[in-house]
C-alpha cells in the first residue's frame, strides 16, 4: 500500500469540524470530555432531551430517592466545568429524526443540527404497565424528575409495590423499606436478580431483603395495574391475585431509545446496531445504553446498560471519531448497593454457569465468587469485597 | 499535577486502580479509594487523567 491509501478499517482520515452528540447524560458528556481530552478543538454540540444539565443516574434509586443527597449532588459537572468544555449545550431539545446522508438531526421544535460526525447517546426509556397514563401513584424511575416524584409519594406507612425483580427494583425496594414504607417486591423470578446472578446469589439477595422487612411476592408476573378512578390501587398478578398498594413503581426494564431513528435507514435490533468500532454508519456512532455493538472478544453483539460502559465506550468512540481504529471490547461491569451490601459484577454471568468461591467466605458475609462456563472463568462477583473482586477480575478475566 | 479524591463519593468500582495502580489503591474492607501519591510524576499524568475520566462516581479531581 502506498502512503496515500487509508489504513484498512479506518473511516475518514479528516478530523470532523463539528461533532454533534445527541443525548446529554453520562455517555454524551463523556464523549465530549474524551474529545477535548484528546485535544479536539472543533465545534461540539450536545443536544439533550431533558432540561437538566448532565446528571448521574446510579444515585437516583439510592441517595436521591432516600433524600440523603440533594438533587444537585447528582450533577455530573459544575456549571464552570461544563463551560470549560466549550460545547454548544442545547437542553430540553428532544431529537425526533436523523437524516443519515447529511448527518442532520431534527429536534422537536423544528430546529436542525448538522454534524460531520454524529454520536447517538439517547439512552433508554423505561417500560411501563399498560393503562398507567394519567394515573396517580404509579411511577417509573429513570430520570431525576421521576425520582423526585416518587420520593414525594414514599411516605412512611404507605404501601408500595415494586414491579420488577432486577437490579433497579431491588435498589428501590431497599431504599423504600428503609424510609419506613411497607414494601413488596413483585416479579416473575423465583428470587431477585436470578437471571442475572444465578440461583445461589439470588437466594442470598432474597434473604437480605426479607431480613430488612421487604415482602417478596416473586415467581409470578404482574399483568396489570389496578386503579380506582385515576389513582393506582395495586397490581394484578398472573395468578389473579391483587397486591394492594398506595404507590406502584414499575422497574421491569428499559427499551433503547431508537424510535426517533425509525425511517433513518439505520438498523435497530434492541438497540442501534453498530460494528465493533461502535459505528452505525459512516460518521455515525452510538454510545451508552442505546448502542448494540459487536463485541469482538465475546464474538456476539451486546448492549450494556451500565455506568462504566457509558464512559469507556465514549472514550473509544471519541478516539475513532478522531481517526483511530479501536475496537470496543470491554469486560462488562456493574455494581449495586443494597442496604450495607456492595455487589460488584464483572463479565456477564448467566444462571447456568457453575459458581465457586475464590476469596472470602459466604458465612462471614464477605466473599468473591467466580462463574465458570465450559470450565473457564467467565464472570466474577464480589459480595462486600470490592477490592478483592477487582483483583479476581484481573486474575481470571483479563487475558494476557 | 495534584490529585484529590473524595472518599464519600467513591463507589468502590476500582476503575482508577486499573488505570493507574501506582497512584490509587482501594481499602481492603470496603473498596473505597486510597490515594497513594497525591503528586504523581509527569510520566504518570496520562494514566491519572484516564483514571479520573473513567471514575463512575466523579470522585477524582485533578489540578494541573
Amino acid at each position: 500500500m502506498d502512503d496515500t491509501d487509508p489504513p484498512p478499517g479506518s473511516g475518514t482520515l479528516t478530523v470532523p469540524d463539528h461533532v454533534l452528540i445527541v443525548g446529554a447524560c453520562a455517555a454524551g458528556l463523556a464523549t465530549l470530555e474524551a474529545l477535548r481530552l484528546r485535544g479536539y478543538t472543533g465545534k461540539v454540540t450536545l443536544l439533550g432531551d431533558e432540561i437538566h444539565p448532565p446528571y448521574d443516574r446510579p444515585p437516583l434509586s439510592k441517595q436521591i430517592l432516600s433524600g440523603s443527597w440533594q438533587p444537585q449532588r447528582a450533577s455530573l459537572r459544575t456549571a464552570e466545568a461544563l463551560l470549560a468544555l466549550d460545547a454548544d449545550l442545547r437542553l430540553g431539545e428532544p431529537a425526533v429524526s436523523l437524516d443519515v446522508a447529511t448527518r442532520t438531526v431534527q429536534a422537536a421544535d423544528g430546529s436542525t443540527y448538522r454534524g460531520d460526525a454524529v454520536v447517538i447517546a439517547t439512552g433508554a426509556h423505561p417500560r411501563r404497565l399498560p393503562g398507567s397514563d394519567g394515573v396517580a401513584g404509579v411511577h417509573v424511575l429513570r430520570g431525576l424528575d421521576d425520582t423526585l416524584r416518587l420520593r414525594e409519594d414514599l411516605e412512611p406507612g404507605r404501601k408500595l409495590v415494586v414491579v420488577g425483580d432486577g437490579v433497579l427494583g431491588c435498589e428501590i425496594a431497599a431504599t423504600a423499606v428503609q424510609l419506613g414504607v411497607h414494601t413488596t417486591l413483585a416479579g416473575p423470578q423465583r428470587d431477585p436478580m436470578q437471571m442475572q446472578l444465578g440461583a445461589d446469589i439470588a437466594a442470598r439477595l432474597r434473604d437480605l431483603h426479607h431480613a430488612h422487612g421487604v415482602h417478596l411476592r416473586l415467581g409470578t408476573g404482574v399483568t396489570a395495574l389496578e386503579a380506582a378512578g385515576s389513582r393506582a390501587t395495586g397490581v394484578r398478578l398472573a395468578t389473579g391475585e391483587v397486591l394492594p398498594a398506595d404507590v406502584v413503581v414499575v422497574a421491569f426494564g428499559a427499551a433503547p431509545a431508537t424510535s426517533w431513528l425509525t425511517g433513518s435507514g439505520l438498523q435497530t435490533d434492541n438497540g442501534l446496531v453498530c460494528d465493533s468500532r461502535c459505528r452505525a454508519a459512516d460518521g455515525i456512532y452510538a454510545v451508552g445504553d442505546v448502542a448494540r455493538f459487536q463485541h469482538e472478544r465475546l464474538g456476539r453483539s451486546v448492549r450494556l446498560e451500565n455506568r462504566t460502559n457509558a464512559i469507556e465506550q465514549a472514550i473509544v468512540v471519541a478516539a475513532n471519531i478522531l481517526g483511530e481504529d479501536q475496537p470496543y471490547a470491554p469486560i462488562p461491569y456493574f455494581w449495586t448497593d443494597q442496604y450495607t451490601v456492595k455487589i460488584q459484577v464483572y463479565g456477564i454471568p448467566t444462571p447456568d454457569m457453575r459458581i465457586s468461591v475464590v476469596d472470602g467466605d459466604p458465612a462471614t458475609g464477605r466473599f468473591v465468587a467466580a462463574y465458570h462456563l465450559d470450565g473457564r472463568p467467565a464472570a466474577v462477583l464480589g459480595w462486600n469485597m470490592p477490592k478483592q473482586a477487582r483483583q479476581q477480575r484481573q486474575r481470571l478475566l483479563v487475558t494476557p | 499535577m495534584k490529585v484529590f479524591v473524595d472518599q464519600d463519593k467513591c463507589v468502590a468500582a476500582g476503575s482508577c486502580v486499573t488505570a493507574a495502580e501506582d497512584v490509587f489503591d482501594q481499602r481492603e474492607e470496603d473498596g473505597v479509594v486510597v490515594l497513594l501519591n497525591p503528586n504523581p510524576p509527569a510520566a504518570l499524568a496520562n494514566a491519572v487523567r484516564e483514571a479520573a475520566a473513567v471514575c463512575p462516581a466523579m470522585a477524582i479531581e485533578l489540578h494541573e
